[in-house]
This record gives structure tokens, C-alpha cells and sequence, in this order.
């Protein structure tokens, strides 16, 4: 499976009479939009704003930040068996937005939404940050359920992010990647003696709105199974899940995943890429046994010598990180595990839940629970009032001044376990 | 720029008062200043000066904790610091104790940059480490001379808000904190190096070391327990009303091993916890609630069980680490081999 994702450099974002992308700015028609993206019963508002890196604007409660993509050839759409049809993608050329993206806020749906700040101290631990956000206000009507909320919300930023990568769909891109997997004999074939390796993907589905989505397939039910790592940037896995903001993977993470692009690096050089094996977190030791067991299996029968095996979320997914180490570890397969930490406010507790001495090697995002305090900042989008008690913040957060306390666990993005940013933690 | 101003805290032996003999001195500020604040003034060159040496007799700091403490923090007060240096204390206990108490009370009370240095298997160290910053020495004074310059290092490092390295590079005790920071690569780019490294078989150092835990898994069972010895073991505090053995309520530092040959039952006239971590007003009101003696001298006379040990075991869990707890359990575990008990009843709380 062969894939060209063509970047288009979105370097502003302005409202215009017409959506589309002159030189390097993407304009955008409101009304336009916000017809795309309405129809919803559950809702009762949708407003769009554009902020910029740099800006003095705090955005809370996130709930997921999409990149805006556009399939322009090969089979399929973007995200199948939600927005488009459930061909299998991966396949072709998609273009992408490059630097934008659509974030979807409004009333909180649960508590584990998060804050991000364009600039200042917190700016420097959301990667979203980064880019020229559309963000989406949809208000929910009063007394919907949390979990209709949840949905309404996560399929207006998907309609936005569609209606605004459409834009892209006849722009010359300014740089063009390829990455390709082949089958896995072609493969073999093609590097014989370079080890081969597969990213173990574990995807959140604790549930009760701790959801992931595999082609519209909730994941809780899926048994683990293999993907092309192209599949995962047309959007056949999306977030659907309230998880602490720090280390959920939102559906930008999940597009531009940074394990599959890194392990392309180096692919064909130090080892074999062969592909991505997905598995979920369930809250049921059944459920945890069977899919570590499948993902070791997997990993053996595709004759892998080595995995990198993520985690999303933290506690309990921790014993599923750990089976997964441990078994996959037993076949004789090389390991290294991508984690956050919660070590505590002070740093001196016990980071993980579970433990086994084959994690010995272990990349980590960070300890979410260090404390930050971000200033008052000029201009809100959303509801500040959540901060007290979305997970990482406490009662008391949100000060007189307008400054907050919270731990980094409520920033968007700030601890990825899938090692999106550059933070670390060391034993001092 | 101005001086900053540092104080010394010392005890009797290193202020050339005199050994065990004067460990009984009180705290006072030294009229001079001892050879090794001298020394340490000259380490400090231009940027810093040692304004004041407080020394206390380590007997007297640790027999009267709280009238000793109040007195030094005066002392330093009126000196009117920027900075605190205890020790080195090298392998002496009680002085690790004292420079430990010293530090973490000035940072406490007054928010005031200090650290102290000693040996890594000082008492002091495992006490204070989490709270106070700790350089590592020689176990003997006969380190001083590579002890100074690293504590003049320090305190330069600190005086001038230089970042503090990570314990391997500035050769401190490590603290057992996760320190938050930003590396040159992504995580996803690290775990692809780190993977490259484990198959070629390269070293690699793990960014979080998992910690190690001591599954220990459960013997047999006991094939007839009418003929078995039985003993208790409990880290949930009781002891023999008054507490003759002082086991602390916190991060205990000692077990205690108690004679039950005289008893049919334990009552609240004779045992009590000591426990600090849970509310014990059902434990004191009846202790068989944590050590079963009722009931296991029933199944005694009952026959079902062979016998009662005659003593039983206690501690108290409440943050007491693991390395304690490993080492009273290897002491009790001899203990209770030597006296030929078959099977052991452990009880928390």
C-alpha cells in the first residue's frame, strides 16, 4: 500500500467570502461552514472562531483538534465508515492542511476535557499551539445525555474538518511525502536481513466516553488486528474519547501518528517496517488477557523481532501495557514502550499502575501531574468555569486574578504517549 | 554584587570542641569560625561568605529535637542568610540526622536555599533525601578534601541559579523525583532509536526504570495444620499497652516481638496500636481485630490447629519504605525458622 500525502503550508486562516487556500492562507466562509457542519437535534449552537500562534487566547474545554484532509486519489474517502463510505484507504494521495486545524469546544461533556493556550507557559506544552486552530463552539440543548453530547460534538469537527480539507482537493501541494508498506512476503523479500518490526498500537476503550473508533467500529469490540500504517492517515482511527486531555490521542495525533512516521525513517535502513498492530484497553481481565494474547500472537506469527508498543491513558490501561510487554517479551520479540507518567505532584511516587521487569526499555511523555500556572489571558473561547474540575485541575484552580493552577494533565496534548513532543521526565 | 550570605551548621567534633565526650554542647553560634567553615569560606572565593557557624552537639540536637531545633532556627535567623550549608556529615548518623533536620526546617520555615552532604548509606539520607537536597561523600572525614570543593560547587551553582543537574552529573544523592523536561527529540524518535539500539543488541538507558516488584509467591499449604505452629505478623501496629518499644506511627524504624504465652485473648487493658495511618479506636478497643488471638486460641484448644508461637510480630506499615520492611522481614523470617514455626498468619490494616 502505497500512499503520497501532499502538504499544502497553511500559514493564516481568515474568513472570506469563499473557502478555499490562496497563498498559503486558508479562508474560510462561515456561514458555509456552519451550514456543513449543523443539522444535529442535540444542538443547539454552533459559532467558529480562528485563533492563531501567538494570539492571547485560552481555549477550554478542548474535546478533540482534527486535521483537515482531503482524499484526492485512490480508493475511499476520509474517515471511512464514519463520514465516507467503508472502503479500505491508506492508498493513493491525500492532501493535507498543513499547519491548520479544527477544534471543537462548548459546554463540557464530561471531565476530562482540556485546556490549550496559544501562548505563554502552556503554550509551550500543547503541540496545538502550533497551528491556526478553526474552533468550533457547538452548544449542547440542556438535559442530553452525556454520551449523545459526546457524539454530536465529535462529528461536527470530523463534517468541519472534511468540509474545510476540501479546500486543499485542487491546490499543488508544497512538499509531497511517500510512505509504502509492502505485503509482508514482498516485504521480507525485499529486506531479508533487516529484523522486522511493528508498531503495537493500543487504542483507549475504557468506555463511558473513553472511546476510540476503527472504521466506525467502536474498538472496545474488536479483537486485535493489523493495519497498513497509511490506512491510520486517511482517518480510519479516530478519538472518541474524554480521557485526561494530557495523553489522549486526539484525531490529529491519530492522523500525523508519530511512531508511524518515525518508524518510515528508518525504515529499510535499521529494520524491516511491516506494520501496525492495533489492540484496545478494556476494563474486563477477560477482555485484557484475550487481546494481549492476540497482540503477542500477531506479533509471532508475522515473525516480528521487535515492537513499540504505546499506551493511551493511565491506571488501569497500565496492566494492558504491561501484558502486552510481557507477553510479546516472551516470544522472544524486543520491546520499548511509550508511557506518560503519574508520579505525583512532588514527582515521588510510583509512575505506573503496573510493572514487569521486561519494560526495561521505556520512553516516557512526562509526569502529568507536575503543576503549571497559566496567566490570564486576554480572550476566552468555551467555558473557563470547568477548570476546578476537569481532570488535573482542583478545587481552587481557577484564582480570583484569572490566573489558573492545574496540573499539566489538563493541558491538550501535553504528556502524548505517543511521543508527539519533546518532553521527558528524569530521576532527580 | 553583594556578598551572599551563608551560614554554617556544624556539630561538636568538626567545630574541634571534641568527640562523643562533648556531644552533649549546646547549640551556639561559633565566636570564630571552626577550621572547616574557613576552609569552606575560601572555596567559596568572592561570590559568597560564611557570615555565621551554628553548632550544636549531635546527643543534645537529638535528645531535646524540638527545643534544639527552635534555638539553631534563631540563631540562623538573626544572621539574616541567603544560604544554608550542613555537614558534610559523612557517615555520622546522628549528625545526618541533625544537618537533615536543619535543612529541610530552614527551607520550611523561613523558604531559604540549603543543602547539606554525606555519606549515601548515612541514616540521615534515607530520612531526608526526598526533602533535601543531598551531595554525596566519602563514608570517613578523610574524604574532606574532595567533599569541600563539591559543596563550594553547590552552593555556587545555587548562589548564581545555574540549573541543578540530574543526580549522576552533579554527583548528589538522588531523590527519587520525576523532573519534568524537554529533550532534543520527540518521544516517538527516541523509542525508535532506543528499539534500533535493543536489536543490535547496543546498551540504551531506559528513560523510566520500572520499579522491581517483589512478588513473593505462596508456599504450599500446610499439609496438616492440627500438627502446625502457628505465629502472627502484623504490620498494623499492636503492641503491648504504652508502647514499651517506641515503634513510631510513621515510617516506622523498628519491629517489635512480644511474648503472648500468658494470654487467652488481648484486650484494650493490655494492647493497643500504634499505627498513625488509620483511626484506631477499633483497633484499641479490641486488638484481636488486627492480632486474632481470641479465635486462634480457640482453634487451639480446639486442636485444629497445632499451637499459638508464643510471640507475634508487629511494626507499623504507615509509610515505613520497602527496604525496612525487607529487612524486618528477613530478621523475623530467621527468628521464626530458628523457633521451628510452620506457617505464618500476616495481618494489615
Amino acid at each position: 500500500m502505497r500512499l503520497e500525502i501532499g502538504n499544502i503550508n497553511i500559514q493564516d486562516i481568515q474568513f472570506g467570502d469563499k473557502t478555499e487556500v490562496k497563498n498559503s492562507i486558508l479562508y474560510v466562509e462561515k456561514e458555509a461552514l456552519i451550514n456543513a457542519i449543523s443539522g444535529d437535534d442535540h444542538i443547539r449552537s454552533i459559532d467558529v472562531e480562528i485563533v492563531r500562534p501567538g494570539e492571547s487566547v485560552r481555549i477550554t474545554p478542548v474535546k478533540d483538534v482534527i486535521e483537515p484532509r482531503v482524499k484526492v486519489d485512490g480508493p475511499g474517502g476520509i474517515f471511512p465508515g464514519i463520514l465516507s463510505k467503508v472502503d479500505t484507504v491508506g492508498e493513493g494521495r491525500t492532501h493535507v492542511l498543513k499547519g491548520a486545524a479544527v477544534m471543537t469546544t462548548g459546554k463540557i461533556v464530561g471531565f476530562q476535557e482540556g485546556i490549550v493556550d496559544m501562548t505563554g507557559p502552556g503554550a509551550d506544552f500543547t503541540p496545538f499551539s502550533k497551528l491556526c486552530n478553526v474552533v468550533i463552539i457547538a452548544e449542547p440543548h440542556e438535559g442530553i445525555k452525556q454520551h449523545e453530547h459526546e457524539y454530536a460534538v465529535r462529528l461536527i469537527g470530523f463534517k468541519a474538518a472534511k468540509f474545510l480539507g476540501e479546500a486543499g482537493r485542487n491546490v499543488t501541494p508544497d512538499d509531497i511525502e511517500i510512505y509504502e508498506t509492502k505485503p509482508l512476503f514482498k516485504s521480507h523479500e525485499e529486506f531479508p536481513d533487516l529484523p522486522k518490526v511493528a508498531y503495537v498500537y493500543m487504542l483507549q476503550t475504557q468506555g463511558l466516553l473513553h472511546d476510540t473508533y476503527v472504521y466506525g467500529v467502536d474498538a472496545k469490540k474488536i479483537v486485535p488486528t493489523l493495519l497498513y500504517p497509511t490506512e491510520v492517515m486517511d482517518g480510519a482511527i479516530v478519538s472518541g474519547n474524554c480521557v485526561s486531555a494530557c495523553d489522549k490521542n486526539t484525531t490529529y495525533i491519530h492522523l500525523n501518528n508519530p511512531v508511524i512516521h518515525d518508524l518510515y525513517k528508518l525504515h529499510g535502513k535499521e529494520y524491516n517496517f511491516v506494520g501496525v498492530i492495533i489492540t484496545n484497553e478494556n476494563v474486563y481481565l477477560a477482555d485484557k488477557e484475550r487481546s494481549s494474547n492476540w497482540t503477542a500472537k500477531l506479533a509471532e506469527y508475522l515473525g516480528l523481532d521487535g515492537v513499540i508498543i504505546s499506551e493511551e491513558g493511565f491506571g488501569n490501561p497500565d496492566t494492558d501495557l504491561i501484558m502486552n510487554c510481557k507477553k510479546i517479551s516472551e516470544k522472544g520479540i524486543k520491546t520499548v514502550l511509550l508511557t506518560d507518567e503519574y508520579a505525583g505532584r512532588d514527582g515521588a511516587s510510583q509512575s505506573l499502575a503496573d510493572s514487569d521487569p521486561s519494560g526495561d526499555a521505556c520512553v516516557t511523555g512526562g509526569n502529568a501531574n507536575m503543576t503549571i500556572i497559566l496567566p490570564k489571558l486576554d480572550r476566552l473561547i468555551g467555558h473557563q468555569e470547568v477548570i476546578d474540575v476537569i481532570a488535573g485541575g482542583f478545587d481552587g484552580s481557577l484564582r480570583a486574578d484569572g490566573s489558573i493552577e492545574v496540573e499539566i494533565q489538563a493541558i491538550t496534548g501535553a504528556t502524548s504517549e505517543v511521543g508527539f513532543n519533546k518532553m521527558t521526565a528524569r530521576m532527580y | 554584587m553583594a556578598k551572599a550570605r551563608v551560614v554554617h551548621y556544624i556539630n561538636q567534633f568538626f567545630a574541634g570542641i571534641g568527640g562523643e565526650e562533648k556531644a552533649n554542647v549546646k547549640p551556639h553560634v561559633s565566636v570564630e569560625l571552626p577550621v572547616i567553615s574557613q576552609q569552606l569560606a575560601k572555596l567559596l572565593g568572592d561570590e559568597a561568605e560564611i557570615v555565621a557557624t551554628v553548632v550544636c552537639g549531635d546527643s543534645y540536637f537529638n535528645e531535646n529535637l524540638e527545643s534544639a531545633k527552635s534555638e539553631i532556627l534563631e540563631m540562623i535567623k538573626k544572621a539574616n542568610p541567603d544560604m544554608l550549608i550542613a555537614g558534610p556529615a559523612f557517615n555520622a548518623g546522628r549528625y545526618g540526622m541533625a544537618c537533615g533536620t536543619v535543612v529541610k526546617m530552614v527551607q520550611d520555615e523561613m523558604d531559604l536555599k540549603a543543602f547539606t552532604a554525606m555519606y549515601e548509606e548515612n541514616p540521615g539520607v534515607d530520612v531526608f533525601k526526598k526533602d533535601v537536597l543531598i551531595i554525596k561523600t566519602s563514608d570517613s572525614a578523610a574524604g574532606m578534601r574532595k567533599a569541600l570543593p563539591s559543596v563550594a560547587k553547590m552552593a555556587l551553582k545555587i548562589i548564581n541559579g545555574e540549573n541543578i543537574g540530574t543526580p549522576d552529573e552533579e554527583g548528589t544523592i538522588t531523590r527519587g523525583l520525576r523532573v519534568n523536561v524537554f529533550s532534543e527529540e520527540r518521544g516517538s524518535m527516541r523509542a525508535v532509536n532506543m528499539l534500533v539500539k535493543k536489536l543490535k543488541g547496543e546498551s540504551f538507558t531506559t528513560e523510566y526504570p520500572m520499579p522491581i516488584f517483589d512478588r513473593v509467591a505462596a508456599k504450599p499449604a500446610i499439609k496438616d495444620i492440627t500438627k502446625a505452629k502457628i505465629a502472627v505478623v502484623t504490620s498494623g501496629g499492636i503492641v503491648p499497652k504504652h508502647n514499651p518499644d517506641r515503634i513510631e506511627s510513621s515510617s516506622a524504624s523498628k519491629y517489635g516481638r512480644y511474648d503472648i504465652s500468658t494470654f487467652k485473648t488481648l484486650s484494650e487493658a493490655d494492647h493497643e496500636t500504634a499505627h498513625g495511618g488509620y483511626d484506631p479506636t477499633y483497633a484499641n478497643l479490641d486488638p484481636n481485630r488486627v492480632v486474632p488471638m481470641d479465635v486462634l486460641r480457640d482453634l487451639e484448644h480446639e486442636g485444629k490447629i497445632g499451637s499459638l508461637f508464643q510471640y507475634f510480630y508487629s511494626t507499623v506499615g504507615n509509610g515505613t519504605s520497602v527496604a525496612n520492611s525487607v529487612k524486618y522481614a528477613e530478621d523475623i523470617a530467621k527468628d521464626l525458622l530458628a523457633n521451628n514455626v510452620d506457617a505464618v498468619i500476616l495481618t494489615s490494616t
